[in-house]
């Protein structure tokens, strides 16, 4: 009993001795961001200054896939992702611009084809080790990689060739891009650095892109992010913590982030994050449907809601205009021959009630949408499009000038009917788990069924509608949505080409299946090796609008971005960009710690 | 004497129910697939008699609900306007019983809709909704049991009758019916069906599953009572006799079941307008805009309904006399066939 207490005094005392000596060693480290380190060039952000510590809980709708930025196609990774990386100049979400980011400043060779980016001096992973010009030069390698597969190859290569660089020094790198290109520093957002010393053995072994699982061991991932990885609870939530070597300090000298922890949590439903927000377990909340954004905004008590105005999704209804195979059923050929009609198209467009979806499937909270560019883009959208208000009466005569007649039903309704006689029926598909979409596509039926359309909405899984859409095409139309990433237009050129995946009504075409579809790939590339922005407007103007003249798509609406947040938030400027909310993560702070220490 | 008495009252019940529900065009005011998009959840509106000014009406009505200024949802009665309900007048095309074209309506108001039961998120008249939504989830219902009785008779009258093999046959099939997670084969066999199904098909493709699903229950107990009876006195007696099989349970097997099937029968049929509810609820019965009782619940599933609409749930409420009807029947009759188990 007495030799027992003995010994633990006695270790008692070892261990205070350790613990002061432990001290003696951190105290200066972390003392270090705090002086004036003259070899570290730290980029100071304006703002509120925030106060330090504390712990911000965000939702995700799903676990994230990875951290990988090599191959994160989803949502939520991406959104992990950005608070755990940086890349080297960046988009700033709020305007719209690029600005300096892991690159203190980059210059452009007279002849556009030269870009020479400076290094910021002293930058370290999260893990502590140095950032040079080497991991930049590693990073684009396994970009540029064709068996590592990652999305961002596409935007480093121009016209088939890729993108090439060299060092100059360990702080200095020239891009040399094989075409001059209108905005190519924008194609640097979205590129995280990479760390070479972690990275390049499992690169080598050709294991890379299967790297960055969640449960990867937190001393084993780096970035250059404000948080770095701390845990992961499977299924429960993923807790990144403060990255003390972050690269940023706000206008009074301290270090970014303000927060000590980030917590996603996985709630897998709409419903349930607005059930954690409003009872204050999580303290921010975005993608919120306009429905219950209105039932937040009417019980608020101590949050702030907040409508950041019309974003960059667009919502549409397009027509399944692919070239049938043997395996396309006959019937889906058949009306094929009214779809290709561009009078049926421009018809059913005149007929959609552009103004109802805006104002029962969004509240209000949008905007009616007359092409691919948002209202949300006023840099890009073009003014001379023409807004014209539903016309029954128009989409009346445009059929009839197409050949179509009416033909009286039993009870008195008058169905429309094709030259052969056959009555117009057909099916929109459309995401079952998406409200919103379901709600448009019942209320197109509804319009169309007043120009004597037969229409049936089917609401499908989102995997087996893409399924059809752009391997099957077993389908007759179909309403869906897309978020462009940037406000500038090359990001969608996967949309606009006649050769891209996501020219939805003819996706992946070997050639242009029709002349306008050939001119618009024409303006599309020419505007990007456009070199000045008035150029490039007028050519994407004109590719607007021929869209306009030939309904491809029909566009519907455009929804706010809805977001709220907890009024002890500090800094919250909500972007209509992804990451809407923590795209200034690294700003963010909380007024109040008392409340959340309680937590 | 008394059971039979209870027996009709249940009935009368169940009868005047249907009744409003199959001349559902008649009682409904409004065409149930049509919208009015200037009026999205609009709530019930309330019927006075006495006005703002404090004076009487005879004939009730209804005050109209304008948009508060700048919201999407939020009404205020306009006391100017008034909406006096009129009966018996001409509105929606409909045909009563499907086959006579009419325009006949039990009541509506001039000028502007009158919402009994409040509207949907498209505008949608609620109170029509529920009465054409109740001819889809009754009949359901009603031929789905009827399929199931009929399986579950033939089915249960071989297996009792002849025994052996084919009673071990047809009672293991049963077993593996009744043991199958349904609902997940559901969603397998939508899957594998075309792409669009109107609503009639929708409808008949309900009817036969639930038909298949439910055969299993009935058919074990009609096993039961056709074994028994088959070893009664009378029934050894006119096999004495000569009589063939298919006359023995006609005229004296068969007959002993149809008290279970009766109690059977009204316990079913509320049971499958429940299961053709979970389809719709799930997005598996008949397809949007057709109305059925599941369909207009199915907006129950978001959570900004629940919390500002509180009219959505009445659906669900005025269905109650339908089921209690129908169980009420049920028991009555139960209490009928097994008049020493009453206290059970």
């Amino acid at each position: 009993m007495r030799t027992a207490r003995a010994n633990c005094s006695s270790w008692r005392i070892i261990f205070v001795l350790l613990f002061v000596l432990a001290a003696l060693f951190t105290l200066p480290v972390a003392a270090s961001p705090q002086q004036k380190n003259s070899k570290e060039e730290l980029l100071v952000l304006p703002g509120e200054i925030g106060r330090s510590g504390g712990r911000l809980v965000v939702s995700l709708r799903a676990e994230p896939k990875t951290l990988n930025p090599l191959n994160a196609p989803d949502i939520s990774s991406r959104e992990v992702i950005g608070a755990m990386q940086a890349d080297l100049v960046h988009i700033n979400r709020a305007t719209l611009s690029t600005e300096p980011a892991l690159a203190k400043s980059w210059k452009i060779s007279p002849d556009g084809l030269q870009y020479t980016l400076v290094l910021r001096r002293g930058l370290k992973f999260s893990d502590g080790s140095p950032m040079d010009a080497d991991d930049v030069q590693f990073t684009f390698r396994v970009y540029l990689d064709e068996k590592v597969h990652a999305p961002q190859r596409a935007l480093l290569i121009f016209d088939g060739k890729p993108i090439s660089l060299q060092k100059v020094d360990s702080q200095t790198i020239v891009f040399q891009v094989p075409k001059p290109y209108a905005v190519a520093e924008r194609m640097f957002d979205g590129c995280a650095i990479l760390p070479r010393h972690l990275l390049e053995k499992p690169y080598k072994e050709g294991k890379i892109a299967q790297l960055g699982a969640l449960t990867t061991a937190p001393n084993q991932w780096a970035g250059l992010g404000p948080f770095r990885l701390k845990e992961y609870v499977a299924g429960q939530r993923l807790a990144l913590e403060r990255n003390p070597y972050y690269w940023k300090t706000d206008t009074k000298g301290n270090r970014l982030p303000y927060l000590d922890e980030l917590v996603f949590l996985f709630v897998p439903s709409a419903d349930a994050q607005v059930l954690r927000f409003q009872s204050g377990e999580t303290d921010v909340i975005s993608r919120l449907a306009a429905e219950n954004f209105s039932v937040l905004s009417r019980q608020q008590k101590d949050y702030t809601m907040v409508d950041a105005g019309p974003g960059l999704e667009y919502n549409f209804l397009f027509f399944n205009l692919s070239d049938p195979t043997e395996k396309t059923p006959a019937d889906i050929v058949q009306r094929q021959k009214w779809f290709r009609d561009v009078k049926f198209r421009q018809a059913v467009s005149s007929a959609v009630d552009r103004e109802a979806i805006v104002r029962l499937v969004y509240q209000g909270r949008g905007a009616a949408l007359w092409g691919l560019v948002t209202p949300g883009n006023r840099r890009w959208a073009d003014e001379k499009l023409p807004h014209p208000p539903r016309s029954v009466e128009r989409a009346r005569e445009l059929v009839k000038e197409a050949g179509f007649s009416w033909g009286a039903a039993g009870n008195g309704d008058s169905w429309l009917q094709d030259s052969g006689g056959k009555p117009v029926e057909f099916s929109i598909i459309t995401q079952s788990s998406s409200a919103e979409r379901s709600k448009m596509a019942a209320l197109i039926q509804d319009d169309l069924k007043q120009l004597g359309m037969r229409v049936q909405v089917v609401p499908l899984e989102s995997r087996s509608l893409l399924d059809r859409v752009t391997e099957t095409k077993e389908y007759d139309a179909c309403v869906l949505g897309a978020a462009s990433t940037d406000a500038d237009p090359n990001v969608d050129i996967n949309v606009w080409l006649s050769s891209g995946g996501l020219h939805l009504w003819n996706p992946s075409q070997t050639h242009p299946a029709t002349p306008w579809e050939a001119e618009i790939d024409r303006l599309f590339n020419a505007q990007m090796y456009a070199r000045t922005f008035e150029e490039r407007k007028k050519l994407y103007d004109r590719a607007q609008e021929i869209l306009w003249e030939n309904q491809p798509m029909i566009f519907l609406a455009s929804p706010d971005i809805l977001t709220g947040a907890k009024k002890s938030v500090g800094n919250f400027r909500p972007a209509v960009l992804e990451p809407y909310v923590l795209w200034n993560v690294e700003q963010l702070y909380l007024r109040n710690e008392a409340v959340n220490a309680t937590r | 004497m008394r059971a039979g008495h209870a027996i009709s009252r249940w009935l009368v019940l169940l009868v005047a129910l249907h009744a409003i529900v199959i001349f559902a065009g008649f009682f409904a005011p409004y065409d149930p697939t049509e919208q009015e998009r200037k009026n999205p959840y609009l709530p019930p509106m309330r019927l006075h008699c006495v006005d703002s000014q404090g004076h009487f009406h005879l004939r009730p009505f209804a005050y109209a609900l304008n948009l508060r200024e700048g919201s999407f949802d939020q009404y205020e009665e306009d006391t100017a306007r008034l909406l006096p309900v009129k009966f018996f007048v001409l509105g929606a095309n409909y045909r009563l019983l499907g086959l006579v074209p009419s325009r006949w309506h039990l009541f509506g108001a001039d000028n502007e809709r009158i919402y009994l039961l409040g509207s949907d998120s498209f505008g949608r008249d609620q109170l029509s909704r529920f009465l054409y939504g109740g001819r889809i989830s009754l009949f359901t219902g009603l031929l789905g049991a009827g399929v199931t009785l009929f399986l579950g008779l033939f089915v249960g009258a071989v297996a009792g009758y002849y025994g052996g093999w084919r009673d071990d046959l047809l009672m293991r099939l049963a077993e593996l019916f009744l043991a199958l997670p349904w609902l997940y084969l559901l969603f397998a066999l939508r899957a594998f069906l075309p792409l669009a199904v109107g609503p009639l098909q929708a409808f008949f493709l309900i009817v036969a599953v639930l038909g298949m699903v439910g055969w299993a229950r009935p058919a074990r107990l009609v096993r039961g009572v056709v074994l028994s009876a088959k070893e009664r006195d009378f029934v050894r007696a006119a096999r004495g006799f000569g009589a063939t099989d298919g006359y023995l349970l006609r005229r004296h097997i068969l007959p002993e079941t149809s008290s279970v099937l009766l109690t059977q029968a009204a316990i079913l049929v509320p049971q499958f307008v429940l299961a053709e509810m979970t389809l719709s609820f799930l997005g598996l019965g008949v397809p949007e805009p057709v109305p059925s009782w599941g369909n207009l619940l199915s907006s129950l599933q978001q959570y900004s309904v629940l919390v500002s609409y509180w009219w959505m749930y009445l659906p669900a409420l005025i269905m109650l006399p339908f089921f209690v009807g129908y169980l009420g029947l049920g028991s009555v009759l139960q209490q009928r066939a097994e008049p020493s188990k009453i206290g059970r």
